[in-house]
This record gives C-alpha cells, sequence and structure tokens, in this order.
C-alpha cells in the first residue's frame, strides 16, 4: 500500500484532533505559458509534502533557494492552492471557496520586505485596517490595536508615520497588522532578511513572544540558522521535498548533511563542531553559549 | 579609479516641511584594490552613500572625484562614471525588467555598446559565477524565487566588468551556501582583477570573513573607519548603534569572562577554533610538566 493511501486513511480516523496546519501529499507545479497560452514549462515546486502542525507550536522551515518554502506557505492562507494533494488549515480544507476568508484569518501572513507592507500613513490606522475590513466594531478595532501593537512593543510609537520607522520597527508593525486580526497561526516568510541586527533580535523576540505568551501558532521561513534554534520543530526542504525533520538540536547534529543541502548551523554549533572533528569531546548538537561554554569544561576537565 | 568624498551632505526632501539629512557631512577616500564593508543600522545613510559613488543621487553639498575628476563638473562623463562604478540595488526587484533572465543579464552590457559574441559571453559567464542553473536562464525573472532573482541581479552588475563593485545588502534572502559561494566568487574576483569592492551587509559574520576595512555609519555620519579587528573591539559603542560583533566574538569573550586565557579578538570561526586550540596545547603541555615535576 502506498504511503499515500495511508495518509488518508489516518485523516479520517483523526479528524477530531486535527491540528492547525495538516497537508497531505501535496504537489504544486507553476505553469508557465507564453503568449498565446500553450505551456512553455512547469515547475514543481512543492512535491509530495505532508506535515501536520499542532496549535501552539513553534515551526521552522529551512531550505536553499527555490526549495519551494515561499510556494508551501502560500497555500497555508489559500494564496495558492494544490495542483494536488490537500491542505487543512484550522481542519478546514482550502480548496473550498466558502472558507478562504476564514482560512486567511486563521493564517496571517508577513512577509520579506517591510517597505511593501505597510500602506496606513500612521502605525495604529496600519495595524486597524486587517480589522476595519473585516468588519470588527470600531471601539474593539482600537482594543485589538493596542493590544498588537504592545504585543510586539510598538505601543509607544503608535502615532508615528511608518517612514519613521527602523526596518525592525517597521516588520514588528506588520506583524502587530497581522495579529490584530487574530490569527490563531502566523507565518512569517524571511521577515528578518532586510534587518539590521538589532531589527533582527527585536523581531525575533516578538515572535518568540506571541509564541510563548499568546499561545499562536507561529511557522518561520529563515536563512538565518541562529532564529531557528528557539522552535519546536524544524522541517528542510530540498528541491521541493521534506529532506530531514526534527527538533533544532537533531536538525543541527547533522552538520554535514545540512551542508550538503545548501544550508548551515549556528556559528557556536559549528564552532563545537569544528573542534570535535580535531578530537575535543564536544556534544554534537551544541546549539547556544551556555551549551558550549559547559561542553569545554568538560574538555577541560578531561584534559587535566 | 580612486574615489574621494569631501564633505559630502545629502538631504531628501530639502525644501519640503520634513527634510531628512541622510549623509552628513561625510568625506571617505576609497582607494584601489580594497574590500570595503559598510556597516550601519537601517536608516544610518548606507544606500544612500553608495548611490552617490556613481552618480546616481546628487550631493546636497560637497563633492565626490572619481579618478581626480569631480563628477559634477561640466565636462564630466557620467555613462563612464555608472559603467565603471557598478552597483547592485539593495532591492532586486527593482532592478528586473527584461522578459527573460539571460536578457535581463544582457542590459548592461548591450550598454556599453559591445559586440554580440562579447555580451552573451558576459552575460553567461556572470550567470555561472552567481551560481544561475541553466534552466533558468530562459524564463522570466519575475517567475524566480527571491534568491534566484538576487542571483540575477548581481550577475547584471558583474557582466558591466566594473572597476568598483558595489553591492547593497546582495545576501539578503540567499541560502548560507549561495552567500558564502557569492561572496567567495567576488573576493576570488576582486584578488585576480584588483577591482574594489564595497560590502553593503547586515551580517557581521560575512563582513569579519571577507573586508579588509570596515566603514560604520551611524545617523548619516562615518562613526568608524578601521581594521576589522579594531572596529569589532568597539563591540558595546556597536550595539548601542544598532549592530553587533561576529557571534564567535561574544563566544571568545564569555570564556575569556570564566577565566580562559584566550584572546577575545577572533571574529571567525578558524581563528576561534585555533586559539581554543592552542589555549588546550597550553593546558596538555602544562600537565606533562607538572607529571614531569612530579615522577622526577
Ligand atoms: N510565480 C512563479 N512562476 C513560476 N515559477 C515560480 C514562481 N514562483 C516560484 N517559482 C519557482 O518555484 C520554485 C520554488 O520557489 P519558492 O519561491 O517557493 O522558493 P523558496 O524556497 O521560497 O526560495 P527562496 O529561499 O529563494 O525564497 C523555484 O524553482 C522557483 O523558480
Ligand atoms: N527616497 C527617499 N526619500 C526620503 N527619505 C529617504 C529616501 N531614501 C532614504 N531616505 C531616508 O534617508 C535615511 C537614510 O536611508 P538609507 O540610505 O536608505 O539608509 P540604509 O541604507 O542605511 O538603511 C533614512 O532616514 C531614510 O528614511
Ligand atoms: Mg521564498
Ligand atoms: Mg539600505
Amino acid at each position: 500500500m502506498s504511503s499515500t493511501q495511508q495518509n488518508f486513511a489516518g485523516c479520517g480516523d483523526r479528524e477530531g484532533k486535527m491540528g492547525i496546519v495538516k497537508v497531505r501529499d501535496l504537489i504544486y507545479e507553476y505553469i508557465r505559458r507564453d503568449e498565446e497560452g500553450n505551456v512553455e514549462g512547469i515547475t514543481t515546486a512543492v512535491d509530495d509534502v505532508s506535515l501536520d502542525i499542532r496549535q501552539g507550536e513553534f515551526v521552522a522551515v529551512l531550505g536553499h533557494n527555490g526549495s519551494g518554502k515561499s510556494t508551501l506557505a502560500k497555500h497555508l492562507n489559500a494564496i495558492l492552492y494544490p495542483t494536488e494533494g490537500t491542505v487543512w488549515v484550522d481542519g478546514k480544507d482550502t480548496k473550498d471557496d466558502a472558507a478562504v476568508w476564514d482560512i486567511r484569518q486563521t493564517a496571517g501572513m508577513v512577509f520579506q520586505n517591510p517597505d511593501n507592507q505597510i500602506i496606513g500613513q500612521v502605525v495604529e490606522e496600519d495595524v486597524g485596517f486587517g480589522p476595519e475590513n473585516m468588519g470588527v466594531p470600531t471601539k474593539e478595532i482600537w482594543e485589538r490595536v493596542e493590544e498588537s501593537l504592545k504585543a510586539v512593543g510598538m505601543y509607544q510609537y503608535r502615532k508615528y508615520s511608518p517612514n519613521k520607522l527602523s526596518g525592525g520597527q517597521k516588520q514588528r508593525v506588520s506583524i502587530a497588522g497581522v495579529i490584530a486580526m487574530h490569527p490563531k497561526c502566523i507565518v512569517l516568510d524571511e521577515p528578518t532578511a532586510m534587518l539590521d541586527p538589532q531589527g533582527r533580535r527585536e523581531v525575533i523576540r516578538a515572535v518568540r513572544a506571541l509564541n510563548d505568551v499568546e499561545r499562536i501558532t507561529v511557522i518561520l521561513i529563515t536563512h538565518y540558522m541562529e532564529e531557528v534554534i528557539y522552535a519546536d520543530r524544524v522541517y528542510v526542504m530540498d528541491k521541493g521535498r521534506i529532506a530531514l525533520q526534527g527538533t533544532p538540536r537533531e536538525v543541527f547534529s547533522e552538520v554535514e548533511k545540512l551542508k550538503e543541502l545548501r544550508l548551515d548551523v549556528p556559528q557556536v554549533t559549528l564552532l563545537a563542531h569544528e573542534l570535535r572533528r580535531e578530537g575535543f569531546p564536544m556534544p554534537k548538537g551544541v546549539l547556544t553559549d551556555q551549551e558550549f561554554l559547559e561542553a569545554l569544561e568538560h574538555c577541560v576537565s578531561a584534559v587535566m | 579609479m580612486p574615489i574621494i568624498l569631501d564633505k559630502v551632505s545629502h538631504i531628501y526632501g530639502e525644501d519640503t516641511t520634513m527634510p531628512v539629512r541622510a549623509l552628513d557631512n561625510v568625506s571617505l577616500v576609497l582607494p584601489d584594490g580594497q574590500f570595503i564593508g559598510l556597516i550601519g543600522h537601517t536608516g544610518s545613510g548606507k544606500s544612500t552613500l553608495v548611490q552617490h559613488l556613481n552618480g546616481l543621487m546628487k550631493a546636497t553639498s560637497g563633492a565626490i572625484y572619481f579618478n581626480g575628476e569631480d563628477i559634477d563638473s561640466d565636462g564630466f562623463d557620467r555613462k563612464m562614471l555608472r559603467a565603471r562604478v557598478g552597483l547592485v540595488f539593495q532591492y532586486p526587484e527593482h532592478q528586473l525588467f527584461e522578459t527573460d533572465v539571460f536578457s535581463d543579464v544582457c542590459f548592461g552590457p548591450k550598454n556599453l555598446g559591445l559586440s554580440k559574441k562579447e555580451i552573451d559571453l558576459r552575460a553567461y559567464e556572470a550567470l555561472k559565477l552567481v551560481g544561475l542553473e541553466d534552466d533558468y536562464f530562459y524564463q522570466s525573472p519575475f517567475d524566480l524565487s527571491g534568491g534566484q532573482k538576487r542571483r540575477v541581479a548581481i550577475a547584471g552588475v558583474l557582466a558591466m566588468k566594473p572597476d568598483v563593485l558595489i553591492l547593497d545588502e546582495p545576501t539578503a534572502g540567499l541560502d548560507p551556501r549561495g552567500r558564502d559561494e557569492i561572496l567567495d566568487q567576488i573576493a576570488r574576483l576582486k584578488q585576480e582583477t584588483g577591482i574594489t569592492v564595497v560590502l553593503v551587509s547586515h551580517s557581521m559574520d560575512d563582513v569579519a570573513k571577507y573586508v579588509d576595512r570596515i566603514i560604520v555609519m551611524n545617523k548619516g555620519r562615518v562613526l568608524y573607519d578601521d581594521e576589522p579587528k579594531e572596529v569589532f573591539k568597539r563591540y558595546r559603542e556597536l550595539e548601542a548603534v544598532g549592530l553587533a560583533a561576529p557571534q564567535v566574538t561574544y563566544i571568545m569573550k564569555a570564556l575569556r569572562e570564566k577565566g580562559y586565557d584566550v584572546s577575545d579578538e577572533a571574529t571567525t570561526i578558524g581563528e576561534a577554533r585555533e586559539e581554543i586550540k592552542n589555549y588546550f596545547a597550553r593546558l596538555v603541555a602544562a600537565r606533562k610538566e607538572r607529571q614531569g615535576a612530579e615522577d622526577a
């Protein structure tokens, strides 16, 4: 029996406990056409992906350029629909037209470039757009704007013009705009790629707080390995498929494998790995400076 | 082709109610053949600065000299300047516009009036250099993933074979291998041809690994201009202006604080590894000596 059928069977059985995101045998093909509409070529951007994400999880997605991360992400809030397979968000099939607005509200999206995402002239106005479009009553809009800006640490900037803000601040405003719609899940597609170190720290801190405090499910796509160590689980994509998955420690223990997949590990992990190769009794998958210091203490005891 | 900036200021919206002083009295000398890192918080003026270097933006006050000539003087050949000083913009999607990737990369060299054969050759070489696979050459640049677009934008400028290559955050959105490959290729190109490279980057790890000089911008001014080692010694000051030291520098500092006798000046993984290895070699030697003394 093919794994496809088993998965479908499993899906029926566990219907009641379905996670916030469930993807089964997803294939997505971009079809390129010439001016006359004839098919010129097909790119299989997502190639038979299945995954489950539970409510409240923090999941990271890594993968080389063109591996299909953004394409996958766009399925989670019904910007794209499967060529084959099925995507459920909060139990709803994204192909169901009637559910599209629910799904977009359930799974909010934040993109890379902070400048393309902010439309309001004033921060609080920008954050209010989403709930306003959803028909939320005015009084509640303001409550949501306040709570969202506080959640990302931008409340004191509510009266600012967005173009007076740094990249990291703009990106936090974009995130506030998404959480004002009260999503259960937020998908961030390289939110820190354009930011300076401090902006990156601010955004990651805000994202972790949403996950820890508000229990919002987080799906973070990134090329910065350091941002992944806080995730509960990591998926690594390669040519449209999931090549590796596990906890950050499990995934980052596979230094050579990750390099083959065009990725890397956090700098501290790499330093530990190189020392290990030089014969130091270092464990695999060192993720933080603290762990590195402890591991090195052991190395000292070993030579004394 | 050295570039000299003499007290350059740039004000956006000078005659509006809210002028922004993006560059404030910047004086710099960029001699031939250096690999320069330009770092600074978002909004510190990096992009504004680099767009002055190829004449895309005009200084509100101050002067810029290319090879000794004032680029704002009457007879100055601006077209030549654009060709000699190649700039890869911060947002690649703004730079792509042709119907397919290959034509897009050909656009620059075409404007140089080269033969068709030479143009194609350069475009091909440049696309190879940035590691874009052949499959994508005849696709629309708009159908590419973010990182693929960025590669095409970089190739377009490389194909011009500029004397000064400026890259405004070229690795944002590239996968880690792509980042290393492109920067390795550019470092090699610099080595082989002696061009000047200006790398604007938010990655302190990349800057530490490649450049021989760092210019730190803060609020439109040059805060530091020195060798990487010297600049990263001031990590506290860097943090105060939205930056940081490379990650390994923090690890080495933590080790020193714990009492390890290691230098905290390492800025790359290789340096840190050697420093730690040497420290352990000293520990082992000391132990042997002790044991030798006890045995005697
Ligand atoms: N609009 C499109 N039309 C045709 N092909 C596309 C389109 N968008 C993406 N692709 C192709 O689909 C594949 C996956 O692209 P996708 O954008 O999902 O990658 P990604 O993992 O997000 O990459 P990156 O890290 O560069 O953002 C690539 O081969 C890409 O060229
Ligand atoms: N086209 C523009 N119009 C008005 N202000 C601008 C423009 N471009 C940049 N600025 C402002 O100039 C300052 C420097 O910006 P920029 O050069 O883009 O910095 P960086 O590249 O270091 O992030 C910022 O305050 C920014 O908001
Ligand atoms: Mg992408
Ligand atoms: Mg910039």
